[in-house]
């Protein structure tokens, strides 16, 4: 064999095993947390403490990954769901995002709940390079892919919701005299800072008096009567379910009938609107990208019906009437769909690449028309809401379906 | 116990403990000081960071330990102080850019002023009404630090990120591991100064009024300068303690700071023994490992599982590490003379 003969078989030899390595590399690559046979996902909750109503969300995850273990995995490869106890507090959820990270090594941390829970732990995450996806958090500072390009939110942020209401009210009502009653925390502010951006610089004007309360106060009466006695006629309501039953009714029993707009947080039928009292609550408008598991309207619902024999099936003890599980239910329907699109290319940069590639994906527990869309600059997976209003029994959906990208 | 000592004690809250019982042999402090020493070097980081927690409650709990088993005064504020030291430490190093060590005397000092103030009025108080006066100081203090005026500096309700030190001197070793062995540094130096300050003129003061208050004065204790002292070196370590926290957790936020606290710390000094220094980090591993366990017994029922392991403690060893400790002592003594 001449010396170019052997170089030329040579060369060809290092072309076809480049060829091979590249190809077996391109089939199939993991990061940490990844086999052939499961991906292991961490996941932190409040089980514990002040906020352990959210725990439900986890639980629901926990039975929804199950029914998928049991249908064969995603790809062949099993879920396993570690999801562990952080009582909502921050340096706690540090603790346990490390054990997971760490000592687990899971691929990443999914639908981690709470603003400063998951605030405590972004700056760690992105330096370990993880992804901390879909957090559970409306706050709007999730979506921030040029300085934290391994966090991801999930839901409607906060503040583009009360911009929404800001548009509506200098539509429909130019002149309007603006009540705002407040929760005093992140969410409450939040909330706020998007109802002010919304009016812009007009809104100053607009806004006659703003009300903070806390959640230790056993009620709000006093608010409710303080902002009537300023003659406003629209109030923005931003109060967790508990206080906003509080306002409805209190609304109706002195007489103050302002356009009231009650946030998404409150707009359950189950545990807000009946207890308050289906006279009290006529025409509040609010909005929602979820379907209400505790309003009729959605029970003949193909989606629904999905949702309704999960949870008879896989998740028996859990309550379909409380939001949190249609919110678990939907959100691990969308890492799912995420996992899939990763195909055997489970590392942490493909995991966040396919995140950020979702087009048009619906779960079919969201309202009709409104779709899951993600870009590389775009980490707001969910940012459409509906106006509805309340009507009989049930919300009205009126409107079209309203897109808000509020960034943070 | 002679029956003159008997007499003293009944009726008292908090059980005498002679200064001799409140610290470890020199044996066995070597033993423990040499395994805080090497164990990080054979550990994952996240186990170093889970130590440097454990060091960082376990200087809480000496700090309470110190008021209450020193003093006699009880207190459920301690989370109050430890926010303030956090807080004081993640504003300097993000707001004032101050190297990070330099920040911990600060919140020592701040913090030791604000316990020495809040004890005065205190001092009118005693026994339950005291740990009340403090129990509201726990609650207020989330609130205050979510107050629109101190917005500015301490970020309101979203907290304060805080970067995290690197090792100095271009030293071979992680964040975690740096950190831990200063803040190990630190609770050696602050132990030392505990257990000194115990067996000081003050520190007899401090157990003369603990033991009766009134006998004290009548031998010319100032119970007044005591009892607020106690309070402001308790405080003090305490924010010591809490600018390390927000170092070692790179965060601060309202919802970290919360009466859950407090009752965790008062919690791991009952269990560590009251009175009984070194018991404080056993008590800090309670509070940081037992939740741990009972979450990985059941999540539904964490908390109860938690109540249980508490009850069980209590019930079995009702002086905590520190009864351990000496059954232990005795056991070994037994074997020796066999």
């Amino acid at each position: 064999m001449s010396a170019t003969k052997k170089l030329a078989v040579l060369s060809a030899a290092f072309a076809f095993m480049a060829a091979s390595t590249g190809g077996a590399l391109a089939q199939k690559k993991y990061d940490t947390g990844a086999t052939d046979t499961e991906i292991k996902i961490g996941n932190i909750m409040p089980y514990s403490g002040p906020a352990s109503a959210y725990g439900i969300i986890g639980k629901t995850e926990a039975a929804y990954f199950k029914k998928i273990n049991d249908a064969g995995g995603i790809n062949g490869r099993k879920i396993n769901f570690v999801s562990y106890d952080d009582a909502y507090s921050p340096p706690k959820t540090v603790e346990q995002a490390r054990k997971l990270v760490e000592s687990d090594e899971v691929l990443f941390i999914f639908n981690s709940l709470g603003t400063p829970p998951n605030s405590a732990i972004q700056k760690y995450m992105n330096a370990k390079k993880v992804p901390q996806l879909f957090v559970a958090t409306g706050a709007t500072k999730w979506n921030d892919p040029k300085d934290f390009p391994w966090t991801m939110g999930w839901q409607p942020n906060y503040q583009s919701e009360t911009q929404i209401y800001a548009k509506y009210i200098l539509k429909n009502m130019p002149n309007a005299k603006i009540a705002v009653l407040y929760q005093n925390d992140d969410y409450g502010k939040d909330y706020l800072k998007g109802l002010k951006d919304g009016l812009g610089a007009k809104g100053a004007s607009m806004i006659v008096v703003e009300e903070s309360y806390e959640t230790s106060e056993p009620t709000i009466d006093s608010h409710i009567v303080k902002m009537k006695s300023t003659g406003a006629d629209v109030f923005i309501n931003i109060t967790t379910p508990k206080f906003a039953a509080q306002a409805i009714k209190k609304n109706a029993e002195i007489g103050w009938k302002p356009t009231h707009f009650l946030n998404n947080v409150s707009a359950s039928v189950g545990s807000v609107l009946k207890p308050a009292g289906y006279e009290n609550a006529q025409d509040i408008i609010s909005a929602a990208y979820l379907k209400d598991a505790s309003d009729k309207q959605w029970d003949n619902d193909a989606g629904m019906k999905e949702f309704y024999a999960f949870m008879a099936k896989d998740f028996p003890e859990g309550d379909k009437l409380d939001g949190g599980t249609v919110v678990g239910f939907g959100v691990a329907q969308t890492l799912v769909q995420v996992l899939k699109q990763c195909g055997d290319n489970l590392t942490r940069e493909n995991v966040m690449k396919q995140a950020a590639s979702l087009k048009d994906f619906r779960t079919e527990v969201l309202l009709p028309g409104i779709k899951i869309n993600t870009g590389p600059t775009d980490f707001a997976p969910i940012s459409q809401l509906q106006l509805m209003k309340f009507k009989g029994d049930k919300w009205e959906l009126f409107g079209d379906v309203i897109s808000a990208d509020a960034n943070g | 116990m002679s029956a003159a000592e008997e007499v003293v004690t009944e009726g008292q809250a908090v059980e005498a403990v002679p200064k001799r019982a409140m610290t470890l042999g020199y044996g066995t402090s070597l033993v423990v000081l040499v395994a805080l020493i090497i164990t990080p070097l054979l550990v994952k980081n996240f186990i170093i960071f889970q130590m440097t927690m454990l060091l960082i409650y376990g200087l809480a709990v000496l700090a309470l330990n110190i008021l209450t088993g020193g003093s006699g005064q009880f207190s459920l504020g301690q989370s109050a102080f430890y926010a303030v030291g956090a807080y004081t430490s993640a504003i300097l190093m993000e707001h004032a850019n101050m190297n990070y060590a330099l920040t911990l005397p600060i919140a020592g000092i701040i913090c030791f002023g604000f316990g020495y103030l809040f004890g005065k009025p205190a001092l009118r108080l005693s026994g339950v009404y005291l740990a009340l006066a403090t129990f509201a100081l726990a609650t207020a203090m989330p609130q205050l630090l979510k107050l629109g005026f101190f917005e500015h500096w301490t970020g309101g309700v979203q907290g304060l990120v805080v970067t995290k030190p690197d090792a100095p001197f271009g030293l071979p070793m992680s964040q975690d591991m740096w950190l831990y062995y200063f803040t190990l540094v630190i609770t050696i130096g602050i132990y030392l100064a505990s257990v000194n300050l115990l067996r000081s003129r003050s520190g007899r003061a401090f157990m003369a009024i603990r033991d009766n208050e009134i006998a004290a004065s009548a031998m010319g204790v100032d119970v007044a300068l005591y009892k607020t002292l106690a309070f402001g070196v308790s405080a003090g370590i305490t924010g010591v303690a809490g600018g390390l926290g927000a170092i070692a957790v790179q965060f601060v936020a309202p919802d970290g700071y919360t009466i859950t606290l407090a009752i965790s710390l008062f919690l791991g000094m009952v269990v560590g023994g009251v009175g009984w220094l070194p018991g404080s980090i056993v008590g800090s591993a309670f509070i940081i490992f037992v939740p741990n366990i009972a979450e990985g017994i059941s999540k539904g029922l964490s908390g109860a599982v938690f109540g249980v392991l508490l009850f069980l403690v209590i019930f079995l060893v009702p002086h905590g590490a520190r009864q351990v400790a000496i059954v232990a002592t005795q056991l070994f003594g037994k074997l020796k003379k066999n």
